[in-house]
């Protein structure tokens, strides 16, 4: 398989009057063309940052973004426009995230406008084509996102990414905002999308059933570092990284008979703004000793299963039954 | 060594042959909202009742009518635009609805409270969160100042916040931390029912497992009856004994945990199952319920779920369906002859 993207060492400080605030910190990995990589995380853990970085909608501080080999960390100007068409987002909230002066057709041909060189039939054909394709009625092209429910205003954003015929869509916790019944519709409609176009997405979430649902490979992040990384079956399976066990402890179950153990961590998120050397997790984690104080390196614990804790063998075989 | 600081514990309920005494009966709750050119029917002949000591879930999805019926159980639906249009809500035999808003205030916060979905606006800004946990007292029960302002210490030991955060106001806490100190505000008078509408939706995983397991913890010491309004059927599962599921306005159906999640038979219920990610394999296509919940504004004439429903019969576009008892505990609204697998 082709590494579609890949990020090597990619790290974004924002300055805060305090200091740097770590949004993303040393992170690396890589996307194969076709697949999907969930990204999971609570709020405030650089998730959604990582996917704007990806996307130059904020400029990197330091590390490298790959696509197929060529390096686009620094691209400029028409490079940049030519990528833009390539690579597209779906952002969480429907409600905020289109421009209520505009009406369905408008804003889904838009970005055909923008790039500029078709006609006006053109346009209308291929945004009649986009609307049919994600499920929007052809009645509905007239009427304002105000008049849509959650469900069609998000298909409308869908639309939207879709028109340029993208390679890659960055989908910020598209469904966050959804009832569960209209939730699995757009599942459903992304995955019918990637397998017909050949896409591939990284899925910004805090939903875990969600990602391990539709991702092929997870990364799980924590005060903007990766902290554990793996093939999706792999990491519920396998939890290394004592965070992601609680994370995955955390999601209350539909059913009332395998009622798991919980683990509850005490304590939040501590700053992200001039973070110390050792582990980031090391407050709240229940297994911390005075070794997880030192800096962390990533370790490859099986085949494409990565952690980032020096203890996490240890922990594992000892919690083992 | 790991063990002890794992902080787990699982919730076990036994429903079955329940003799618990029921403290709160609501009776075919009709509610609307009136605006100039249409009458939205949003909660329509809801019964169900609820057990000393119980939780009863209230699941369904946006717009379904859980919040109104809540805000109907506490008195606190608009009076401009809401109407109550027939009904009876019984709280320890006595009906709400006939009691004036002076008598709903002494039971108001004192027997029964509730939780809002997002603590960031349930809070006063300008106020010290101690005080307006004292607040809540003070209006209850003839205290003292500094009688009160030790009661609210009290509480916010109890809900895991340090006594000496008396003095700070809303904006320095987290979220988690800002819901801790509503469900405070909540049960300082320790209420006999709490409502609880959506109380984690607004926080990250890991604390909605801190606030759900301090919220259960404190719900057996004090022995509080609790109504869970949530979308989330995992919460249902972790906490309820009793859930109810409302569809535009109406439980479509109604039991126990064990009813809902064993044997679940409205066609809504198990369309709500089977769109769950988490109960679908890998790469397995999810099954949603198509099209949309109907306008309350304009009902049709027979089942409101007939027509999303994957097997509707005739009857099902033109009568309503009655309740149809399927064991003791279990009632599902739907004309079709169900029986219970």
């Amino acid at each position: 398989m082709n590494k579609y993207i890949e990020v090597k060492n990619l790290k974004k400080y924002f300055p805060v009057p305090k200091g740097q605030l770590h949004a993303v910190d040393d992170v690396s990995f890589s996307i194969e063309e076709g697949k999907t990589l969930g990204v999971v995380g609570e709020s405030g853990c650089g998730k959604s940052t990582l996917g704007r970085l990806i996307l130059h909608l904020l400029e990197a501080t330091d590390g490298e973004i790959l696509l197929r080999g060529e390096d686009i960390t620094h691209v400029k100007k028409k490079r940049l426009k030519e990528l833009r068409e390539t690579m597209q987002i779906i952002f969480q909230d429907p409600f905020s995230s289109l421009n209520p002066r505009m009406t369905v057709e408008q804003l889904v041909s838009e970005p055909l406008k923008i790039k500029g060189g078709f006609s006006k039939e053109a346009i209308q054909k291929a945004t009649a084509e986009i609307m049919e394709i994600v499920g929007i009625p052809e009645r509905m092209r007239i009427c304002y996102p105000h008049e849509l429910d959650g469900g069609r205003r998000q298909r409308v954003g869908i639309a939207r990414a879709l028109i340029l015929n993208p390679e890659f869509i960055v989908c910020d916790e598209p469904v966050s905002a959804l009832d569960v019944s209209i939730q699995a519709q757009i599942l459903n409609l992304m995955q019918d999308l990637q397998e017909q176009r050949h896409l591939t997405y990284i899925f910004i979430t805090h939903d875990l059933s969600v990602v391990r649902y539709l991702s092929h490979f997870i990364i799980v992040m924590y005060l903007g570092q990766v902290v554990e990384q793996a093939p999706s079956e792999e990491i519920f399976e396998n939890p290394m990284h004592p965070y992601t066990q609680v994370l995955i402890s955390a999601i209350p179950m539909p059913d009332i008979h395998n009622k798991a153990d919980r683990i509850i961590v005490h304590g939040e998120l501590s700053s992200p703004v001039n973070p110390k050397p050792g582990c980031r997790f090391y407050l709240r984690c229940p297994y911390a000793t005075e070794v997880c104080q030192q800096p962390q390196i990533m370790k490859e614990v099986s085949p494409g299963h990565f952690v980032l804790c020096v203890r996490a063998e240890k922990i594992v075989n000892n919690s083992m039954p | 060594m790991a063990d002890q600081n794992r902080d787990g514990f699982t919730l076990q309920y036994q429903a079955v042959s329940d003799k618990r005494e029921i403290i709160l009966q609501v009776k075919d709750l009709t509610v609307e909202y009136v605006t100039d050119d249409e009458v939205a029917k949003a909660v329509n002949h809801v019964s169900f009742e609820l057990r000393s000591g119980s939780t009863l879930g209230l699941v369904g999805e946006t717009g379904a009518g859980k919040t109104t019926i809540a805000k109907a159980v506490l008195g606190v639906l608009p009076d401009v635009s809401a109407r109550i249009c027939g009904g009876e809500i019984l709280f320890n035999g006595s009906d709400l609805l006939e009691l004036s808003e002076m008598e709903m205030q002494k039971i108001r916060g004192n027997q029964i409270s509730m939780i809002f979905q997002d603590p960031m606006t349930a809070l006063n800004p300008t106020m010290k969160i101690g005080d307006q946990i004292k607040e809540a007292i003070m209006l209850h029960e003839k205290l003292s100042h500094a009688e009160g302002e030790k009661r609210a210490v009290d509480m916010l030991e109890m809900v895991g916040i340090p006594g000496e955060r008396y003095s700070d106001y809303p904006h320095q806490f987290s979220g988690g931390m800002k819901q801790r100190v509503v469900i405070a505000i909540a049960l300082a008078c320790k209420p006999q029912l709490l409502i609880a509408d959506e109380p984690t939706t607004a926080l990250d995983v890991t604390i909605q497992a801190q606030v759900l397991d301090m919220m259960m913890k404190l719900k057996m010491e004090l022995g509080t009856s609790v109504i869970m309004i949530t979308h989330d059927l995992g919460i249902i599962a972790e906490t309820c004994d009793y859930v109810a599921v409302i569809y535009s306005g109406e439980v479509v159906e109604c039991g126990t945990s064990e009813d809902i999640f064993d044997y679940a038979s409205h066609p809504y219920t198990v369309g709500l199952f089977a769109s769950l990610p988490s109960r679908s394999g890998k790469g397995e296509r999810l099954k949603p319920i198509k099209g949309m919940m109907p306008d309350p504004a304009d009902l049709p004439e027979g089942c409101p779920f007939a027509e999303r429903c994957p097997c509707p019969e005739k009857q099902c576009f033109s009568t309503k369906p009655e309740y149809l008892h399927l064991s003791d505990t279990h009632i599902v609204k739907c004309c079709k002859r169900w029986e219970r697998q």
